[in-house]
């Protein structure tokens, strides 16, 4: 008996151990990001939506995405004018290229071109939104 | 089984399990994509430069490849670009910073695969490899010379071989020996006294003698190495062995690479570099001006007549995304530097910018400390490594420079 309790002490000290090994060298776990891509912006003015026009997005390319802005009972947004901001978080560095809006596609669809993700991990792309409804701001996540 | 045995079973499998997971041979699925992805196999066909129609011509490329050995271009005949970009030691020169007609405040880049990068030199001041070269003929302390000069040179030695690939050259008589908006006091003024034309038409030779470099220069490949026969094994499923096969301690230091130690954030794809700019904190070398890296090198590619945009690219509109798209200001890109690419970096002292370290040991030391930047703020988490595991990352460095 007192071999069998030794040996079950030894096994969760090793399970404790190996588990902090394997998630990650017992780095701090991260919050829970909400990576939708669509969602109302900050104060409510509008609903934005956001999809690459090609997927997967591939690292280290420039690529557009299409921004669909409309208001919160789903009538679209016209002549909006964005301001593009972003980068990662954890490394303390911006977006590696400076997207623009280049193109109203009308219905209140718009092309951003220049996005470019230089590495895996977790990025924020920013926009403020400014039309006729009001001036707002909305932030997505994304993780390659 | 007995109690007994299970139990020694149990320990048996975790101990097994925790061994596999700290050095072992297997890798889990994510950590296979990730070795995929650094492996040459995943690097794609060279990207086109539609700024320069003469890019993948080999006739250009063969002249650009005479120019780049040429020490007529230069003030004194006595530098090319082969002066630090030295053909057996991965086209760089060893040095912390090139030495040419003087010295410079950074070091050689070298050159194999550059023609990946959307941006050249450190800073990224020039944004296609014909434009990169044209800018060390001109600079006092490495080539010295003229446009004028050049345009000179090659009429006297080359002017069939140019004539070839690019038509005739313009009528020089005339034009002084030494003329160019970058020269010394004297040359600049005796390029202004030339008429807009003739500058237009020497402007114009000397943007092809840089589409000519360029060529050849797009032409330097990266060569395989250990790393890569290892990633083509694990990726078919078969055993690293003979010249593909690591040791324990380089697969624990390629471990740690794409894991712990964070290198593959930025050191990722198969030249081992994201192509981007980050402030990593690396000291100023004393004595030389202050260098706020990518912060001026932005703006200097904006005023470079040889830009994507520029009247002697052969750009379309649409051409120039990573030009038109560039970051242009921001407390990021102050004391940012180019990510080099690691492979070879091994076999190739000093490190950084300025050659600020000595030894891959200093580079890891930097690393792990993450001292405050100098100016602008550096990305770096610190990091703890123990001795055992920095050799096992420099062991692992040493499997992409061989």
């Amino acid at each position: 008996m007192k071999f069998k309790w030794l040996y079950l002490i030894g096994l969760a000290a090793l399970l404790a151990l190996g588990s902090y090994f394997l998630s990650d060298m017992g780095m701090k776990p991260k919050p829970e990001l909400d990576l939708s891509r669509s969602r109302a912006s900050e104060n409510g003015v509008y609903v934005v939506a956001v999809a690459p026009e090609a997927e997967p997005i591939k690292l280290g390319e420039l690529h557009s995405w299409i921004v669909t802005v409309q208001t919160p009972d789903g009538m679209a947004v016209e002549d909006a004018s964005f301001e593009v901001d972003g980068g990662m978080p954890d490394h303390n560095h911006g977006l590696p290229t400076s997207p623009k809006v280049t193109e109203n596609l009308g219905d209140g669809r718009y092309r951003l071109e220049g996005v470019k993700f230089s590495m895996t991990g977790w990025w924020e792309l920013s926009f403020d939104i400014s039309a006729a409804p009001g001036s707002d701001s909305v932030t997505f996540n994304m993780v390659l | 089984m007995s109690g007994r045995g299970l139990s020694v079973f149990a320990v048996l499998a975790v101990l097994g399990g925790i061994l596999s997971g700290c050095g072992g041979e297997e890798f889990s699925e994510a950590d296979k994509a990730t070795i995929a992805s650094l492996s040459l196999a995943s690097l794609p066909a060279v990207p086109t430069d539609p700024s320069n129609r003469y890019a993948d011509d080999a006739a250009a490329a063969a002249f650009g490849a005479t120019l780049f050995f040429e020490q007529r271009m230069s003030r004194d005949g006595d530098v090319s670009c082969a002066t630090c970009h030295l053909i057996d030691r991965q086209f760089q020169d060893d040095l912390p910073r090139a030495k040419a007609v003087g010295l410079n405040n950074r070091r050689t880049m070298p050159l194999a695969g550059v023609a990946y990068s959307p941006w050249q030199f450190w800073d990224g001041r020039r944004d296609s490899l014909w434009s990169q070269a044209l800018t060390p003929l001109e600079e006092p302390v490495e080539h010295a010379g003229t446009r004028a000069g050049y345009a000179h040179v090659i009429a006297q030695h080359f002017a069939d071989r140019y004539a070839r690939i690019f038509g005739p050259l313009p009528d020089l008589s005339g034009v002084p020996e030494r003329a160019g908006p970058r020269g010394t006091p004297e040359e600049a003024a005796a390029w202004q006294k030339l008429d807009a034309g003739k500058r237009r038409e020497i402007d114009q030779v000397f943007a092809n003698l840089g589409k000519a470099m360029g060529a050849f220069v797009r032409s330097i490949e990266l060569p395989e190495t250990r790393f890569d026969r290892f990633a083509a094994a694990l990726a078919a499923g078969e055993r690293p062995e003979g010249d593909a096969a690591l040791s324990p301690d380089e697969i624990a230091g390629l471990r740690l690479f794409i894991g712990k130690a964070n290198c593959a954030t930025c050191h990722n794809g198969p030249r081992f570099t994201d192509d981007g700019f980050h402030n990593t904190g690396v000291p100023v070398v004393d004595g030389l001006p202050e260098d706020l890296g990518r912060q001026s090198g932005v703006l200097q590619v904006a005023e470079d007549p040889f830009n994507c945009e520029g009247a002697f690219s052969d750009a379309g509109p649409d051409d120039c995304g990573e030009f038109r798209f560039r970051v242009r200001e921001g407390p990021h890109l102050v004391r940012a530097y180019k990510t080099p690419s690691l492979r070879g970096a091994a076999a190739r002292p000093p490190y950084m910018h300025s050659g600020q370290f000595a030894t891959l040991d200093a580079v890891v030391d930097h690393y792990a400390t993450a001292p405050a930047a100098p100016a602008g703020q550096s990305e770096l988490h610190p990091l703890t490594l123990s001795e055992r595991e920095r050799k096992q990352l420099i062991a692992f460095l040493g499997t992409i420079s061989e």
